[in-house]
């Protein structure tokens, strides 16, 4: 019973976080990259109007640093729940 | 050294070494055929994924549709690199620590169907094999524009070569071939990026070129100058086009989405690494060398239609009216016009080009003013990355190395596209349903002979492409995202789903899917036999039917999640099997 309890708080934990993730997800590429485009175009970075760079650029390396943030917070939460490989 | 010597010279040289591999990486179990003995490291996994993924058409279209689209392309920027977020974070991790070899595999299993199984097959068969028909495609174009081989024996040396090393190696094979070709196809990618870049802006990486200022002494930025040049030409604004509007670049942006972390031969990628930790880690590493081709493609784009603009139209300002002679033509206009992808027709006789958007009807009166009489120069997408290097006056090498790149790009994808195929006959239907208890060396067998088959196939395929080539991405795209996406995520996120309800929603997903595609583009593709015109009116609600996946997907959940609610629970020792999906050790 208290394995799967356990069990039971390492998925909620894990889900906390991905609702997290998936919310910074839409952000950048749903948000800035398409509804947001117009406005965040009329602030520059470099010759880039913004959200024509959050569209071709600026969400692609958010989605790298995403999955890799993702990685290692769960590899934290594996071991914090006793549930990681080895 | 000459040109064809030069391509001769560095394509054999990557065959050769793709051949050594071949050899080397023989696989021996069916473990190694399907997952290459999950023993891949993660960053190397995350190499070949990319060069799997990465396919002819995102070494040689996607730049050339970002030139003509601008802003309008981004769904392809963001859809085909944010999949790989749901992908690492909601289906990896988990199909990894099913630790089986096949897609339908864990559907067949989760669903306690064999028909949840067989419909599984069936959406991965129909979505590899429409892939696989524009990667061949892809490859016997290569052969013949820069090998100037015959159609027919490229594409002979193509099969020859990719069987070489899936039907002897496997996956494993294929991983080792795929890790070599991304490295070629990077460099032939990036290479020509940075000569342009400097060129243009000074900067040596075309990330910052792109939002530099141009080093002809203006101080005016690159991007800034571009939206003067083609608003001058007639056609949108570069950064703010977007011609679907906003509703239609959202739903495409999701369905590409989607349907990548639902594609089979990406999937079974992540199931080549030993942990379920390296998953995860792997995907991100394949993103990264993802990114490095499609941070770089945007500048590609915008830097080679600013070119092309800037040598027909050679005034300081195209107002000046100042446009370049036909007679003095550059070297690449001819070598591209002799391929027929660049057409020239001097329409209104007066011996120069003019390139501009002749249909835009608003623009006509200051066209007729300037003496056009129609836009002149008819340019082939395809070829904006193909014939970057010449345009830029790059040495021979670089010419070669692009040749060889592009080829890279197809055959990679192909091998993954051709290992799903193969496995999901041998290992899905015989092992699965119809000779249960097949030994491992008869499945081995029955792998390769598959194989040798889906090569025929795809090379006959190839060889007589079905007109509607190029019509098949939407329904690659909207069938994973449709189908098999939602299957999987419903069966790792919610125990309740039953086999019932699976089965009824990827049903209604595909089904509704395939019928909005060919009510625009025709029953099978037959041409005359859609029922609406495929234009913005003529969509239903506004929705283009490549964005469609996206609807299709919403209505698979709705449909299982009804039907489950209404139908048998799942068996106990299922939600059991769910349960220990979702932890790494257990």
């Amino acid at each position: 019973m208290e394995i799967s309890e356990n069990k039971k708080a390492y998925w909620q934990a894990n889900v906390k976080l991905l609702f997290f993730c998936l919310a910074i997800w839409f952000t950048v590429s749903f948000g800035f990259g398409i509804i947001l485009v117009d406005v965040l175009n009329h602030i520059s970075l470099g010759g880039y109007p913004l959200g024509f760079w959050f569209a071709q650029q600026g969400s692609i390396y958010t989605f790298i640093a995403l999955i890799f943030f993702y990685t290692w917070k769960m590899n934290k939460i594996d071991k914090q729940f006793d549930v990681h490989e080895e | 050294m000459e040109l064809q010597t030069m391509i001769w010279l560095v394509v054999g040289a990557s065959f050769a070494l793709y051949f050594v591999i071949a050899i080397w990486s023989r696989a021996g179990s069916t473990s190694e055929f399907y997952v290459a003995g999950k023993g891949i490291h993660p960053v190397a996994n995350g190499m070949a994924t990319a060069a799997d993924w990465m396919s002819a058409a995102s070494f040689i279209s996607m730049a050339g549709l970002i030139a003509f689209m601008g802003y309008g392309a981004s769904a392809y920027l963001m859809g085909w690199t944010g999949g790989y977020v749901l992908l690492a974070l909601l289906l990896a991790p988990y199909l990894r620590k099913f630790g089986k070899f096949t897609v339908p595999d864990f559907i067949g299993d989760r669903f306690y169907s064999q028909t949840a199984r067989i419909v599984a097959v069936i959406s991965l068969l129909v979505i590899s094999l429409t892939y696989i028909v524009g990667q061949m495609t892809g490859v016997a174009v290569a052969f013949s524009r820069f090998l100037e081989l015959d159609l027919f024996w490229g594409m002979v040396v193509g099969m020859a070569v990719v069987f070489s090393y899936t039907v002897l190696g496997g996956m494993k094979g294929i991983t080792y071939t795929q890790i070599a070709q991304y490295v070629v196809l990077i460099f032939a990618y990036t290479v020509p990026a940075i000569f342009i870049s400097l060129q243009l802006t000074g900067w040596f990486l075309p990330q910052i070129g792109l939002g530099a200022t141009l080093s002809d002494g203006s101080g005016v930025h690159m991007l800034a100058k571009l939206n003067e040049v083609v608003t001058d030409l007639g056609f949108a604004e570069y950064t703010t086009n977007s011609s679907f509007g906003m509703l239609n670049i959202f739903l495409l942006t999701m369905a590409l989405m989607i349907g990548t972390a639902g594609l089979p031969h990406v999937i079974v990628r992540f199931f080549t690494v030993p942990k379920v930790r390296d998953a995860r880690k792997s995907a991100g590493w394949a993103l990264v060398f993802i990114a490095i081709l499609y941070t770089t493609a945007p500048a590609v784009g915008a830097m080679a239609i600013y070119n092309l603009a800037k040598t027909v139209h050679t005034g300081e300002n195209i107002t000046d009216n100042q446009t370049l002679a036909y007679e003095e033509r550059p070297e690449w206009v001819k070598n591209w016009e002799n391929t027929g992808l660049l057409k020239f027709e001097d329409k209104n006789g007066d011996g120069n080009i003019q390139f501009y958007n002749d249909k835009n009807k608003e623009f006509t009166p200051v066209a007729e003013s300037y003496g056009w009489a129609g836009n002149e120069l008819n340019v082939n997408r395809d070829i904006m990355v193909l014939a970057n290097p010449e345009i830029a006056n790059l040495p021979n090498w670089v010419i070669a190395l692009v040749a060889a790149g592009g080829i890279a790009a197809a055959l990679s994808t192909a091998a993954g596209l051709l290992l799903v195929i193969s496995s999901s006959i041998s290992h899905d239907l015989l092992k699965g349903v119809f000779v249960k208890n097949i030994s491992e060396k008869n499945e081995l067998l029955a792998g390769r002979i598959a194989m040798t088959f889906a090569i025929l196939l795809a090379g006959y395929l190839g060889l007589n492409p079905p007109g509607f080539a190029a019509q098949t991405v939407a329904l690659a795209f909207g069938l994973a995202a449709s189908s098999l996406f939602p299957a999987l995520m419903m069966g790792i996120f919610y125990k309740k789903m039953n086999r019932q309800g699976a089965v009824a929603g990827m049903l209604a997903g595909l089904g509704i899917t395939v019928f909005y595609i060919f009510m625009y583009k025709g029953f099978l593709f037959i041409p005359g036999t859609n029922l609406l015109p495929d234009t913005v009116d003529g969509w239903i609600l506004g929705i283009s039917p490549q964005g469609f996946g996206t609807i299709g997907a919403i209505i698979n959940v709705t449909v299982a999640m009804i039907v489950a609610k209404n139908t048998a629970e799942t068996p106990q020792e299922i939600q059991d099997m769910v349960e220990s999906v979702r932890v790494p050790r257990s």
